[in-house]
């Protein structure tokens, strides 16, 4: 029997939606508008809402004082290059977990998980010192490294939650129709989990782009991303909260057009295999 | 050439052993069908012959090359699977051409053969289709067609027709067994339905709890069958087993006596009984009779009978085709 809702509860419950949706958007909005005032007017009591003079001059100084592109590639490289490295790794391992399950196999992906229970800063000195030894503070190499592996439990339990989904029969079938390990996943597996990498794709993307803690810490200028070009705007002298408000706007601006697109894969990908 | 032989063949699941000692000689070209309960291990002799399930024990040989340890390509069978188990990503010739292409055969040849397997199978039509956009019994074609296409040495079938609606099985049925004839490949065909059994096999092989109870051409096991088991799981409505006094008149535990070789009379010779309830196919006539001493009988009489529930009739077994089996529940001859 479905439940009969009367027109004004509904209307309310629409309300109350909508009024949810705003909150829990607004500082968004409001970083978006504080970017396009004065550094005075970023600062004004009582703030104004969108009656203030308009102005584009923080995103002209700051394309000037810093290389907006350089930061940008360099996030590109670090999200795409973390993400990529992530998938060769935890395909063949949510394959192995998935379909060739021992008694310790959810003990495994347990663990796997665990390890992002603690913070990240717990590890930092130790971290710090292997990039010093290693070389790789600054660079490309060591920051997706990093990025990768903090990510790889996520992106292993996404994928293996898909690869479950996948009937073992049809792998069967591969391997009767003579296909080796590698040429199933490549051949078989992968396709039919493109919906389900496709969301762990975009996730990873996401969170490595968005990720302050390692990428603030272990760079400066060579590998340095779009968080890096943020926090430079908080500076020793003060905030300029106008042109963090700016630098903001434009570092986040690709991965919410990404987002935008991607936006069924993620619903997919976060509700975890659920929607079907 | 497809000769499989089974030597002791054992599989344990932890400490259940669902196959206990197996051993079964397949000749080439022959149509064997494995059939028994759920949980009998047919499904899982299958896929050990298959190579995807490991032994635990036994050897396996196929055209006298022990197969133990070869992965399931290696073995030269093919497979087709309840579910179809096709590859949704890819086009009925992709399906049916992904072995050759694994196989390394070149375009020109993969395509040649898919084209004559598809033809056979009249899929011809439909080869560039996704299996999504296919009936139930297309994709079975072409499940099939993927099997025939590589020519392996023989065919393993998993209950291939359990998901297909009662008219499309019956002739599915009859295609599959055309088809191997005229290939004249060694079969293998797991089946809990007894009428599929009968009609496809050369052999039948009767499973029960990881054992094999009995093997022989369906009419020696219809004729002939060794225990109580086989005799209960073959024929249809089952046989009528009857035990105690009316046993002993014949110098056995238990005897048997299946539906149709039971003539109903009324007032003639035989076991006086009431009948409780009749049913009317039109080719059939199914009486469901109680006789004291035997409990409630079946009997199964040609053609339509005027006699409804109520009536006292007398049942009047065939006494050339009476089975008699001992208290171990095996057959007297």
């Amino acid at each position: 029997m479905a439940r009969k809702t009367s027109k004004a509860t509904l209307a309310l419950w629409t309300v109350v939606g909508w009024a949810a949706g705003f909150v829990i958007f607004f500082p968004i909005l409001w970083m978006f508008l504080t970017g396009f005032k004065t550094e005075l007017e970023a600062y004004s009591t009582p703030p104004t809402f969108l009656f203030f003079q308009w102005t584009t001059e923080n995103y002209v100084a700051i394309l000037e004082q810093r290389n907006y592109v350089k930061y940008a590639l360099n996030s590109i490289i670090l999200a795409g290059g973390s993400t990529l490295l992530a998938l060769v790794i935890a395909i063949p391992a949510a394959w192995g977990m998935a379909f060739s399950p021992t008694k310790r196999t959810k003990d495994v992906l347990l663990w796997m998980l665990s390890t992002k229970m603690m913070p990240a800063v717990g590890v930092l000195v130790p971290m710090y010192l292997i990039f010093i030894w290693l070389g790789l503070l600054d660079t490309h190499i060591g920051l997706i490294a990093v990025l990768c592996l903090s990510n790889l439990p996520i992106v292993i339990w996404m994928l293996f939650t898909y690869f479950k989904e996948i009937p073992k029969d049809i792998l069967e079938a591969a391997r009767m129709d003579g296909a080796t390990t590698w040429k199933e996943i490549v051949f078989v597996l992968t396709p039919m989990a493109v919906p389900g990498i496709a969301s762990t794709v975009l996730l990873n993307v996401i969170l490595s782009w968005n990720e302050a803690f390692w990428t603030l810490n272990l760079t400066t200028i060579d590998a340095a991303p779009l968080t890096q070009f943020i926090a430079s705007f908080s500076a020793p002298q003060g905030n300029f909260w106008a042109k963090l408000s700016a630098a903001s706007t434009l570092a986040i601006a690709p991965i919410v057009v990404l987002g935008w697109f991607g936006q069924r894969q993620l619903v997919r990908g976060l509700t975890f295999g659920a929607v079907k | 050439m497809g000769k499989i032989e089974l030597k002791g063949v054992e599989k344990a699941f932890g400490t259940v052993r669902v196959i206990q000692g197996v051993n079964l000689v397949v000749e080439d070209g022959s149509f064997v069908v494995f059939v028994g309960p759920s949980g009998c291990g047919k499904s899982t002799l299958l896929r050990l012959i298959a190579g995807l399930e490991d032994a635990s024990g036994g050897a396996i040989r196929i055209d006298d090359v022990d197969v133990i340890d070869q992965a399931p390509a290696k073995r030269g069978l093919s497979m087709v699977f309840q579910s179809y188990a096709l590859y949704p990503h890819m086009s009925v010739r992709n399906n049916i051409g992904f072995g050759l292409r694994m196989a390394g055969v070149p375009t020109d040849e993969r395509n040649r053969k898919v084209d004559e397997a598809a033809a056979l199978l009249n899929l011809t039509p439909y080869l560039d289709r996704r299996p999504s956009a296919l009936s139930g019994g297309q994709r079975q074609r072409v499940a099939i067609g993927r099997a025939i296409v590589r020519q392996p040495k023989a065919f393993l079938f998993d209950e291939p027709l359990s998901n297909l609606d009662a008219a499309l099985r019956v002739s599915m049925r009859l295609e599959i067994a055309r088809l191997q004839s005229s290939l004249g490949t060694t079969a293998i065909y797991v089946t809990h339905d007894q009428v599929e059994a009968m009609t496809m096999a050369d052999k039948i092989v009767v499973l029960n709890g990881g054992r094999i109870e009995q093997v022989g051409s369906p009419l020696e096991l219809y004729n002939h069958p060794d225990n109580l088991f086989v005799a209960g799981f073959l024929g249809s409505p089952k046989m009528n087993q009857i035990s105690g006094v009316l046993a002993e008149q014949y110098r056995a535990a238990t005897i048997g006596i299946r539906p149709e070789h039971i003539a109903v009379t009324r007032g003639g010779d035989g076991w006086p009984g009431t009948v409780q309830v009749s049913e009317h196919l039109g080719s059939d006539t199914f009486l469901y009779i109680d006789v004291p001493g035997a409990g409630l009988m079946t009997v199964r009489a040609p053609g339509e009978l005027g006699v409804a529930a109520g009536d006292a009739v007398h049942v009047g077994p065939d006494l050339n085709r009476l089975h008699r089996f001992d208290a171990n529940g095996l057959a007297i001859r």
